[in-house]
């Protein structure tokens, strides 16, 4: 437990690091923050007032300090481009990426560990020959392609699935936000056919980031099963006469378990970040468009704020990894 | 014979089936709703005070009522809203409108003069973003509850600190920052002595068509009719859906989903105007694309060589083949549509005529220099086309794409050689663009007024001169033809090329109609809109 403390330790210091980095790159950018926050048009006075209401006046180590003392407050500003608080509107966007990144990576889990280990046990059959090239277009395919494919066909063509967005129009603002996961709330709300009409405009995204999540989860577990297939615990359980189903997932199984799981914290912790380019196509109002958006106008609040966000998620996906090594193999102290 | 294999896929199946059912119907908006695809990551702010962007600027002009609002059917008057009518003292230092009884706040109550000298006297202690279009008048915090009063609940009486041309000033009214709020409603809401601010930034309170139910950032816009305007919206209710993807708009409007989408590329647009069941609403918009030369550099300190570059750009060939259907050669600092503006384009490519200018200015082998630009779609295929025209004629362009605000940032900085950007007018009057792209009175550091021409040291007296002449010119057709000679005089010595004119269209899907755009964002209307 003495290593586990050593990691909990870690965090406020690599915390610290992420906002130092991201202040100083959003303080060296060739951008004025105050153009950013005004626009081209604001007049010299306005400019001059709102740079010393920020305190942009003051040297950068002063303006560091002050930054780190509202962040232990809790405070991260207030953003440019919603002018609420960019405490307020992680709680607002947040939830939009964790439901679609949640619902991803349990397609990744439920559709790729199968798959990777079918692959690998029937190497070099056809099956695999099929399931590698699933996955290779999975993986090579631009997600962007993938999610107006998908519209195409899905929504323009066959018309199985809703557009855009979270909820069909006739729904919008009847749920009232409780979580911030539309399914949920509409649950909550026992609002059934909005509860539909969220699960419906879910799936499409979902899936797209999901086959994204299948094709690495499946290439990696075909290869863990095949390093474990080779072990001599494996052909000794085979010569005792054990069934081929209770070889491969009793025997051979639980022991990728610890590499696996270390894919799917750090793919799950790549879908809270990297969603973005789902999020656009699919209009879907997650953080990865908040971070985007807000880069693009020079947001340095919002992209502090969004940035500490995700590496705080990377960091307790790491810490939940850890745990759940403990608990799947006693070995590691 | 049901195998455990088909039953498995039946029953999966039959999960999915009555979802897919219901989605199959959904061929039109609901009944009484109107939907609108909209690239809507702009909005900072609904508040009046403080909203400066496209998207809340026309939802604004929807929640709002304001004394009076550009004419749509003659560009060179205002015409009334609010306001019955208003008198001009002969000085033209006192303005007096007599306010009609008809229009109400969402509350009930009937607007009066008292809600207007409010809203006036907040957006001058405000002074935000677009506070100068009403400060620039001579209001200060301290004289502007002196000078914009109530005289009684149907008189608002506003008396201006120094002369100014009455046309000026009745267009600059007309703009996001003259709405009227309602007082009572607001004041509720002050925090901390922010008149409300805080509390606008969200929601409205106006008297217009609609009222501001729902804002969900990068999300969507949620309206609601106002119960007590004065003519009942056709629709009761209007959804604006962040849709970034121009692709994922056109499907909505195929599919039923929206009723009107607004950021179509150029080929989607041309795929669009193909489908006879669609209606296409375009307008010229208040802004227009320029190269900005820097006079500080010594080939653009000589008049020739701004005249060379003028002469040396293919406006047609970049308008017809980088972006068909959404812009249009322009070649003034008056964008068509705007009062006084000129709508001829004198400029044609002349390679010969450029190279022969440029030798005359001492440079017959051209020369070498930079060129920010915007980093996006379209300006990067543009600022390649002026690339490939200028090399024409000897002069070697290096590119510097950047972010938008980076490009900004170096401009005001007066540090870029040459630029490729845009500039949107700030209130529908002439002086707004002609004082950013002509009036320069101090080139220092230290000037208080650092616009365009500013930026780019662009020191003109007489021009200057000319602009600050036509703000205080009281008679109207006299001022509107100083600004057509101000731009004759732009077009020929300054040191910006005109290029084109961005065109706003809107897609209007099957049985839509009633959706009108006009040059500045307060002419876009939502209460007409019909569906079939």
């Amino acid at each position: 437990m003495r290593a586990f403390g050593a990691v909990l330790l870690s965090v406020p210091v690599t915390l610290f690091g992420l906002v130092l980095v991201t202040f100083l790159i959003g303080r060296v950018m060739p951008i004025d923050p105050i153009i950013a926050i005004l626009g081209d048009h604001a007049r010299e006075d306005v400019v001059a007032k709102l740079r010393l209401e920020l305190g942009l006046d003051r040297s950068l180590p002063v303006q560091f300090v002050l930054y780190l003392g509202r962040l232990l407050h809790g405070d991260l500003g207030n953003s440019v481009m919603t002018s609420h608080s960019v405490v307020a509107d992680i709680g607002q966007f947040f939830p939009a990426t964790l439901e679609l990144a949640t619902v991803a990576i349990i397609i990744g889990v439920v559709v790729g560990v199968p798959l990777g280990v079918l692959a690998a046990v029937r190497q070099g059959s056809r099956t695999d020959h099929a399931i590698r090239v699933f996955c290779l277009a999975g993986h090579s395919i631009p997600v962007f392609v993938l999610g107006l494919l998908s519209l195409l066909v899905f929504y323009a063509k066959l018309g199985w699935a809703p557009g855009t967005g979270r909820i069909d129009v006739a729904f919008e603002g009847m749920v009232p936000s409780v979580t911030g996961f539309l399914t949920v709330d509409a649950l909550l709300a026992q609002d059934w056919d909005s509860f539909w009409s969220a699960v419906g405009h879910l799936m499409q995204p979902a899936g797209v980031l999901g086959y994204f999540s299948v094709a690495y989860i499946a290439r990696m577990t075909r290869a863990f099963m095949l390093d474990a297939l080779g072990e001599e615990y494996v052909t000794t359980a085979r010569a005792k006469g054990l069934s081929p189903l209770r070889v491969i997932w009793r025997h051979a199984f639980p022991n990728i378990l610890v590499r696996l799981i270390t894919v799917l914290a750090l793919s799950y912790a790549g879908l809270l970040e990297g969603a973005v380019v789902t999020e656009t196509v699919f209009s879907w109002p997650g953080l990865g468009q908040y971070l985007t958006v807000s880069l693009l106008n020079a947001d340095m609040n919002a992209v502090l704020g969004a940035t500490l966000v995700i590496g705080m998620s990377y960091m307790g996906l790491n810490l939940l990894a850890d745990l759940a090594y403990r608990l799947m193999d006693p070995r590691v102290l | 014979m049901l195998t455990r294999r088909t039953l498995l896929a039946a029953g999966a199946a039959s999960a999915i089936v009555p979802i897919e059912a219901t989605w199959h119907t959904a061929a039109a908006t609901p009944k009484g709703i109107f939907v609108m695809a909209k690239q809507i990551d702009d909005i900072v702010s609904f508040d009046p005070a403080q909203a400066y962007e496209f998207t809340n600027g026309e939802v604004d002009a929807n929640c709002y009522s304001r004394l009076v609002r550009p004419d749509s059917k003659d560009n060179s008057q205002v015409a009334p809203d609010l306001a019955a009518s208003w008198d001009v003292s002969k000085d033209g230092k006192e303005i007096t409108f007599k306010l009609k009884k008809t229009h109400k706040f969402a509350t009930g109550r009937v607007v009066n003069a008292h809600d207007v000298a409010f809203s006036f006297q907040r957006a001058v202690k405000l002074n935000l973003t677009p506070g100068f279009i009403v400060t620039q008048f001579g209001f200060t915090k301290d004289n502007c509850e002196q000078l914009l009063t109530a005289v009684d609940d149907s008189t608002f009486k506003m008396t201006l600190p120094k002369v100014q041309a009455t046309s000026f000033v009745l267009f600059c009214l007309s703009a996001t920052i003259g709405s009227i709020v309602d007082r009572e409603t607001v004041m509720k809401h002050d925090a901390g002595g922010d008149l409300g601010n805080k509390w606008l930034t969200s929601t409205t309170a106006g008297s217009g068509s609609y009222q501001l139910t729902k804002w969900a950032a990068s999300d969507s816009v949620i309206l609601d009719a106002n119960p007590h305007a004065l003519k009942k919206p056709v629709n009761h209710r209007v959804v604006i859906r962040h849709t970034p993807e121009p692709s994922a708009q056109l499907l909505a409007l195929e599919k039923g989903d929206a009723d009107v989408v607004r950021d179509l590329t150029s080929e989607l647009l041309t795929k669009a105007k193909a489908n006879k069941a669609y209606h296409i609403s375009k307008s010229g918009q208040g802004s227009i694309t320029y190269l900005g030369l820097n006079c500080s550099v010594p080939q653009f300190a000589k008049i020739e060589v701004r005249e060379a570059f003028k002469w040396a750009i293919d406006y047609d060939g970049i308008v017809n083949n980088i972006v068909p259907n959404i812009y249009e050669v322009s070649q003034s600092f008056l964008p068509v549509g705007l009062p006084g503006a000129l709508k001829d384009n004198p400029f044609k490519r002349d390679v010969a005529k450029a190279k022969a200018l440029l030798a005359k200015a001492g440079y017959p082998n051209g020369f070498e220099i930079t060129m920010d630009h915007f980093n996006t779609a379209p300006y990067v295929d543009i600022a390649q086309a002026v690339q490939a025209n200028l090399k024409d004629i000897g002069v070697t362009v290096n590119l510097l794409p950047a972010e938008k605000k980076q490009v900004y940032t170096k401009m005001r900085a007066r540090t870029h050689q040459m630029l490729l950007s845009g500039w949107g007018t700030d209130y529908f009057d002439p002086n707004s663009n002609a004082q950013a792209f002509c009036a320069n009175p101090d080139d220092s550091d230290g000037s208080k007024l650092k616009i365009l021409a500013w930026r780019c040291h662009y020191f003109d007296p007489e021009l200057t001169q000319m602009v600050e002449d036509a703000v205080v010119e009281l008679d109207a057709k006299k001022r509107l033809a100083m600004y057509g000679k101000m731009q004759e005089l732009a077009r020929e010595r300054s040191p910006f090329v005109f290029l084109m004119q961005p065109i706003a269209t809107a897609v209007m899907g099957k049985g839509v109609s009633g959706f009108v755009m006009g040059p500045v964002f307060d002419d876009t209307k939502y209460a007409e809109v019909k569906k079939a």
